[in-house]
Parts: C-alpha cells; structure tokens; sequence
C-alpha cells in the first residue's frame, strides 16, 4: 500500500509494474501528474529512481530491469509511457482550443487590463465616487498609445469595483428583504437580474447613442460597462444609510450619492466624448455635434439617480 | 401590508429571458421594414442615406446604414430564431 502511494505520487510509471499492478490502474495517475505540472519527467523521476531504490527490498523483483540502476524505467512499460504523452498532448490541445474560443468572443488581454486593480487604487476610486469635488485631474494618462492600467491611474476605469459591487449589493437587497421579513430565494434572483438587465440596456443605449452621433471616442464596450457599474456603489451607501438610519437617511444617501454620481459621470464622461476627434476636422460638420454629445452626457448623468431610485425604492419602506 | 415581495420585486422585473423577447422583438421589427414599399417613399430608403462623403454623415444617415445593416444581415437568424421560439410557444406556452 505505501509502496504503491510513493510510486504513484512521486514518479512515472516506470515503478508502477513492480507490483505486477495491471497497467490500468498505472497510467492515469501518472499521466495527472504531468498534466498539472508539467515538468520533464526524466529528471525527477532518475532522482526518485536513486532515492527509492535502496527501499524496495520488500517488493517482489518481478522484472529485473527494476532492481537495478533504474535508467530504463520510463520505456519499460511503454503502454503507460504512451498513455501518458497522449493525455498530455490531449490537454494541451484542448488547452488551446478553449483559449482561442474564449478570445474569439472577449479579448482576455483587455479584459485582464480592468482587473489589474490594487488596494489603493480601490481606496482612492471609491473615495472619489463618493466625494469627486476635490478631485482635480480627471484625464486618463496613457503611455505611448495604450492606456495605463488602474494600477497607475486612478482615472482609469476598471471591472473590479462594479463586479464587486454588483454582488454586495445583490447581498444587501437579501439582507433588507430579510430585515423586514419580505426574503425567498426568487426574490434574490429576481433583484440579481433586473439589475443586470438595467446594465445591459443602459450600455446598449449608450452604444447605440454614440453610434449614431458618429463619436469616435475610444470608449470600449467595457468602459461603458464599467462606468454604468459604478452607479452600484451609490446604491450599496444608500441602502446601507436606509438600513441603519430609516427613511429620512435613506433619502439624504440618495440625495448625496446621486449628486456625487453624476457630478463624477459627467465630469469622466466629458472629457471623453466631448473632446474626441471626428472623422475630420472640418468645423462645419460639427455646429450641431457639441450639443448632441453634452445631451448624451447629461442624459447618461440623469438617468442615474433614476435608476438607483428605482432599484433601490422597494428595500426601504 | 401590501404587496408580497414577490410580487413587488416582480412588478417591475425584468428577468433575463424578458430582455432576450425585447431584443427579438425589436430586431423583428426593423427586420419588417419593407425597402421599396416604405422605406423609399418617406424618404428613408438606401440611396437617400448617404449624403455626406468627406464630412461625419448625419444622425439621419446613420440610422438608414444601422436600419440597412440590420435588415441584411439579421435576415437568416431571425428566421432561425423564431421558427424556434414558435416552436417552443406551440410546445410548452
């Protein structure tokens, strides 16, 4: 038994026919192995084979390949040493495939870019997503092209405070509906999804407003997103002041947040949309396309009290 | 008092499979849009988009592009999708 973990765990499968075990028992474990740690198998398994070799009087010597310096091992059972290439190949394959799927659908590179978030930059965003009027430079900094990571920007948007924030407020509308005794499980699924979707329709209507008015501005779908996200922080700090402290501070945390939301909207929003080129520079193309954009941003600003009233209203009573 | 907060919740809910109607919907709706019969005589039709060449087309002509591209290329799937959500309706309502 003991002799049979060690074999298993530590190296291939040259030691797995000492014990005469059939050679179905010997290939998957070891072919495990390699998959997740993909290291070369012929060192280890050499040291292993020295280090082990003293130890295995106990076992019968069925092979006598086995008993002495060990540098055979790995063919000797060409089955298993098939087997194991063949699964390893196997996963690899099936490694690429689901990498180039997932990529083909959602760029990982750049959805990695928003998540490349650190605690201080946590900290400093959700302090200007409470409080922005001290908040002096709201430009996005790039370097050489491509935009810098929420690491090093604090302007720069990310995925990580609005997925979180998602959740903790999906968390908190159960915990209210349990407070005033209203909770089922369908609830919670029912506030998860109408949030969700609210998201979605603001981002499409969003995209579809700046395509029409031919912005080129360099706002991804993910930004969008991320900024539409945002509005979920408002909504946790007003629905934890409706909890703590009744109607009256639920209606002061929406008043406050709701100002401080769109004051921070339209001031991240401003500077991309209404400054981005359009497709030329020719100053008459664009007598009504000022206009137009500070529309879009003050309607993206306003519907989000909207929203976080309408999502949040029935937490409270 | 009120309410349960089902129906509450529910009353203003939009699940997932609502939003999926409202897009086939929708889609099904500017796929409709017949070019010649319609769309040419209130002055929408394809060859009255594109005004501007050097210049950012129009709000007007933007529209027309995204009404003229969707009609094209949502064409096939829409058929497929809803022979199925037919299909689906007459099964299980």
């Amino acid at each position: 038994e003991d002799f049979d973990n060690h074999s298993y765990n530590n190296f291939n499968n040259g030691h797995g026919n000492i014990f005469g075990v059939p050679e179905a028992r010997a290939a998957p474990p070891t072919a495990d192995s390699v998959l997740f740690e993909d290291t070369s198998s012929a060192a280890p398994a050499m040291n292993n084979q020295a280090y082990y070799t003293p130890g295995y009087n106990m076992g019968p010597p069925t092979n006598d390949m086995q008993g002495g310096t060990g540098v055979d091992n790995l063919f000797a059972d060409p089955m298993a040493n098939a087997a194991m290439m063949y699964g390893s190949s196997l996963a690899n394959q099936g490694k690429d495939i689901v990498n180039k799927e997932i990529s083909r659908y959602v760029s990982v590179n750049k959805l990695k870019y928003f998540f490349a978030v650190d605690t201080r930059y946590v900290l400093k965003k959700l302090m200007i997503l409470m409080f922005p009027y001290t908040h002096q430079d709201w430009e996005v900094r790039y370097h050489r092209d491509t935009p810098l990571t929420p690491r090093q920007d604090v302007n720069a948007p990310d995925l990580y405070i609005p997925t979180m924030a998602f959740i903790t407020y999906i968390l908190l509308a159960g915990i209210a509906l349990g407070i005033q005794k209203r909770f089922s499980p369908e609830v919670l699924g029912l506030c998860a999804s109408t949030a969700l979707v609210w998201v979605i329709i603001e981002v499409l209507v969003m995209l579809l407003s700046l395509y029409l008015l031919t912005v080129h501005s360099d706002l991804s779908t993910f930004d969008l997103i991320a900024y539409s996200g945002y509005k979920y922080v408002g909504m946790i700090f007003t629905v934890l002041c409706g909890l703590l402290f009744g109607s009256d501070g639920y209606f002061v945390a929406l008043a406050w947040s709701s100002c401080a939301l769109m004051f921070f909207i339209v001031r991240s929003l401003k500077i991309k949309i209404l400054t981005s080129l359009s497709s030329d520079s020719m100053g008459t193309g664009s007598s009504a396309k000022p206009q137009l954009r500070l529309y879009i941003t003050m309607a993206t600003a306003i519907f989000q009290p909207i929203i976080i009233y309408w999502l949040t209203s029935h937490l409270i009573r | 008092v009120g309410l349960r907060a089902e129906e509450e919740v529910a009353s203003m809910a939009f699940t997932l499979y609502s939003l999926i109607q409202t897009a086939i919907l929708c889609t099904n709706a500017v796929a409709v849009l017949h070019e010649e019969r319609f769309l040419s005589k209130i002055g929408w039709g394809v060859d009255q988009g594109v005004g501007g060449f050097g210049d950012d087309p129009g709000v007007k002509a933007q529209i027309l592009n995204l009404i003229r591209s969707v009609r094209t290329v949502m064409r096939v799937p829409l058929i497929i999708v809803n022979s199925a959500s037919i299909v689906l309706l007459l099964l299980f309502g």
